[in-house]
């Protein structure tokens, strides 16, 4: 059999492809709490989540939101931390808990047939948690530890000092960990934070997975009584730093230096975001990018490069991040100067832009596969108040964005002086 | 049960088609029977900077990863001290370009100077990103070499050194092309919405013309029986103590392996394992310890590791491991703690098998180890085990002779 391998097989554009957001069953518990659900799948396993309105923005003090929602899994006034743990890891349940800056979360992943014995134990934490001080003595002590490891990476301290720039020191998203911080936590401050924010607080539920016949039950057994009292939405002040260059020596036998690049830009559902994220797509948010194809494939200064946009209610912020040879920080900043500058100057040519909407509808088909995908995809809609209009908006938008649309956007966001740059060494 | 076929084409590539009619994404999975284990020593992480070149065009292709962007694909690709594997997910339509793709350069690379040039700067980047420029970044490369003498496990992937990667030629990437990177040393698995025959017609079509190449036979030095107990201090810039603790174990395909796979989960993984209760909550010796092993083919390490609290001295943290080894060599493990680690070795199972992605590359893993049908009687061999086989591979596992001890100073006097 002869083939001519210069000739690539036919494609379907994966632009063209129609596609869908599977819709979730959406419900609410007696006492108000809102539950999407996205019952499919292959496997005999579920996932439960139970998202509080009770992150970062919420604490009157530094670290008390974290540290709540890590010690939920402590200690009961029923149980010892260590029969928690017993108790999920003996059913090959996965119990995990994360603080972000507006929700903290309780998530649960196990067998389908151990719902019913699982979620009781869960009602339990949120309900009975005591935040034991010796729990809470050995906690410290560790991320104290882990603090002082972090503190010694060059992309960690870049990471947290990028975000200081963009929003100040006393903006959650802005704000970060110092170790004595940590010493002025105690138990009984947490245990107040947690019965506003947990065991009275606001939740929403989001299950997914091959689901009992009855989960809707009982969800509502366990979870319908709580008491679901509405919590107000703080608004925090952002104020960013004026100076706008850092050069950062932190390990004086560095080999590499963490480069941070950033510049404040709007939340989601302001109308840039889609046309931006389709802009940053090409600029740096895949292995394809200018970025990538310049200062990784072309120069060899980094083993990676990406741009993104933050994933921030409040407001969002436009991030490019690399890790270069410290003798290459200052040449590969120039390199990121540049590529913004033709961005801003030359119309993108539409070969390059086809590949970019077809990659970004593909990497969106692979991304829907699966209900944990699905309801992950839904989780981030509905916490940013969004429906699937705007999943189709999307979609609307890879499809018809133009050259010259990618130019205006370039001008408008893409120049140099609107950005902070740090290297860390 | 994972549904599968599996057939041979005539130039001895390995087949497997994993239908799934749920999906509207495909994978075409690649694994090539070649790692770091089978590198040259004085030419060590050479396969992991032959990856990063299959990405640098091959012989009728210039461009690899933009025909597959084009078809709204993504892949990437891995190299263990075992094995390298090449992957891709796309849109099930658009299937064929992959066979396309990765037909081509398995034919041939188009072994480019400019590609080698950059791959080696990346690569070196990537060196001291993971390996130099981080606390602890060199202790795998220490603690290998510590308990393996002869087997190159004593090497990692990423190399023992820059100076192996800086001065690789062309003409070595030639030559370990031509080694190791041929139908004789591959397995291919296409998983998705995809029937057996039309795979068949499409590997025939791409794959078929290929030579077939010498299979590879390994012949890896066997690491001798280790009959004493090795220790290694180091110092390091590090702000906290850290104790490394490594002793050998059987490989992926010896009897006894899934018992150390439960017996390692129950002394180390996970917030209600014996170490993590004893040591970091109840004595508070350490901040954090874990046990694992790494799944390798051949003889591997069974490690146990954990920084210590501040104020704790290396040899008192050592002995409070030991100390807990020697309780279950004493006093034994309970059925409800074997039950524990089925449990969870089925829940991690369940998880596993939900992504696509995943199956095809177990399938792939699995036939390499000699049959992909182990992907579906693996659970059965650990639901098998029984405490006395625990026991047996403890008591074996946890002799003085078998042990290698590192212990990380931190050279300061703290932050």
């Amino acid at each position: 059999m002869s083939i001519d391998r210069m000739i690539a097989p036919k494609i379907v554009d994966a632009v063209d492809f129609e596609l869908s957001l599977p819709k979730v069953e959406t419900f609410t518990l007696r006492n108000g709490v809102p539950v999407y659900a996205f019952n499919g799948g292959a496997e005999e396993v579920m996932s439960v989540e139970w998202v509080f309105w009770s992150g970062n923005s919420y604490e009157s003090m530094n670290l008390e939101a974290a540290t709540a929602n890590f010690l939920l899994r402590n200690g009961t006034s029923q149980r010892t931390a260590f029969q928690i743990n017993e108790f999920f890891e003996y059913h090959g349940a996965f119990l995990q808990r994360n603080c972000y800056n507006e929700t903290a979360t309780l998530s649960l992943h196990g067998l389908s047939k151990h719902m019913d014995t699982l979620l009781p134990v869960v009602r339990e934490l949120i309900m009975d948690s005591v935040m034991p001080a010796d729990e809470l003595a050995t906690y410290v002590q560790n991320m104290k530890q882990r603090l002082s490891v972090s503190l010694k990476k060059c992309d960690f301290v870049a990471g947290r000092l990028i975000d200081t720039y963009l929003f100040g020191e006393d903006h959650p998203y802005g704000r970060y960990t110092k170790a004595e911080d940590f010493d002025l936590l105690n138990s009984e401050q947490l245990l107040s934070f947690y019965d506003r924010y947990y065991r009275n607080g606001e939740f929403m539920l989001f299950v997914a997975g091959k689901l009992p016949a009855n989960f809707r039950e009982q969800l509502d057994r366990y979870f319908g009584d709580l008491p679901n009292k509405k919590v107000d939405r703080p608004l925090h002040a952002i104020q960013p730093a004026t100076q706008q260059r850092y050069r950062i020596e932190n390990d004086p036998n560095g080999v590499q230096g963490a480069i941070r690049i950033a510049r404040p830009f709007p939340n989601r559902i302001h109308p840039d975001f889609q046309p931006a994220m389709i802009l940053n797509t090409l600029f740096g948010g895949f292995f394809g990018s200018r970025l990538m194809s310049n200062i990784r494939e072309d120069k060899g200064y980094t083993y990676g490069i990406h741009s993104y946009l933050m994933n921030l209610m409040q407001s969002s912020a436009w991030m490019i991040s690399t890790e270069a040879g410290k003798d290459v920080c200052e040449a590969t900043i120039q390199e990121v100067y540049k590529e913004m500058r033709v961005l801003r100057e030359e119309l993108v040519d539409e070969e390059e832009l086809s590949l970019v909407k077809n990659y970004l509808m593909g990497s969106l088909l692979g991304d829907l596969d699966g209900p944990f995908q699905i309801i992950g995809r839904w989780k981030n809609l509905i916490l940013n108040g969004c429906t699937d209009e705007y999943f189709y908006q999307t979609i609307r938008i890879i499809k018809s964005i133009t050259p010259e649309q990618l130019r205006t956007l370039s001008a408008q966001y893409l120049r140099e002086e609107d950005f902070y740059e740090l290297i860390v060494v | 049960m994972i549904s599968f076929e599996r057939f041979e084409l005539s130039n001895g590539l390995r087949v497997i088609v994993h239908p799934d009619f749920t999906t509207p994404n495909a994978v075409l999975n690649v694994m090539y029977d070649v790692g770091a284990r089978d590198e040259d020593p004085d030419r060590t992480g050479f396969a992991h900077l032959f990856e990063h070149l299959m990405f640098g065009g091959s012989v009728n292709i210039p461009e690899y990863d933009e025909p597959l962007q084009r078809a709204g694909g993504e892949n990437n690709a891995y190299t263990t001290n075992d094995l390298t594997n090449y992957y891709i997910q796309l849109p099930a339509v658009n299937l064929e370009t992959a066979f396309w793709l990765e037909s081509d350069r398995m034919l041939s690379l188009a072994f480019s100077e400019k590609s080698l040039e950059v791959q080696r700067k990346v690569v070196c980047e990537e060196f001291k990103e993971h390996y130099i420029n981080k606390p602890y970044g060199d202790v795998w490369h220490k603690m290998r070499s510590l308990a393996f003498t002869k087997h190159p496990y004593r090497w990692m992937t990423i190399g023992k050194e820059l100076k192996h990667i800086e001065e690789a030629t062309l003409a070595d990437v030639k030559a370990f092309f031509k080694k190791h990177y041929c139908p004789a040393n591959a397995v291919l698995v296409v998983a998705g919405p995809v029937n057996s025959a039309d795979v068949r017609q499409l590997t025939e079509k791409w794959f078929g013309d290929i030579p077939s190449g010498l299979k590879y036979n390994r012949q890896l030095p066997i690491e001798p029986e280790q009959t004493a107990a090795r220790r290694l201090v180091v110092e390091a810039d590090v702000p906290l103590d850290a104790l490394y603790m490594c002793w050998h174990m059987p490989g992926r395909m010896e009897a006894g392996y899934q018992a150390v796979d439960m017996l390692t989960d129950i002394l180390g993984s996970g917030a209600s394992s014996r170490l993590h209760q004893s040591l970091v909550k109840e004595q508070k010796l350490f901040s954090n310890v874990e046990c694992f092993h790494f799944g390798s083919t051949d003889r591997g390490l069974l490690t146990i590791e954990g920084k210590l609290v501040k104020g704790v001295t290396l040899e008192a943290a050592e002995q409070a491991i030991q100390k807990e080894i020697d309780k279950i060599l004493q006093e034994g493990i309970n059925e409800a703690e074997l039950q524990k680690a089925k449990n969870k070795t089925e829940s991690m199972i369940a998880f596993e098998d939900m992504s696509l992605m995943n199956r095809a590359t177990s399938l792939a893993h699995y036939e390499l180890l000699g049959d992909a049908n182990m992907m579906n009687t693996e659970f059965a061999r650990y639901a098998a085990v029984t405490t006395d086989q625990l026991m047996e591979q403890a008591v074996n596992i946890f002799r003085t002779e078998n042990m290698n001890v590192m212990q990380y100073r931190a050279k300061t006097a703290g932050v």
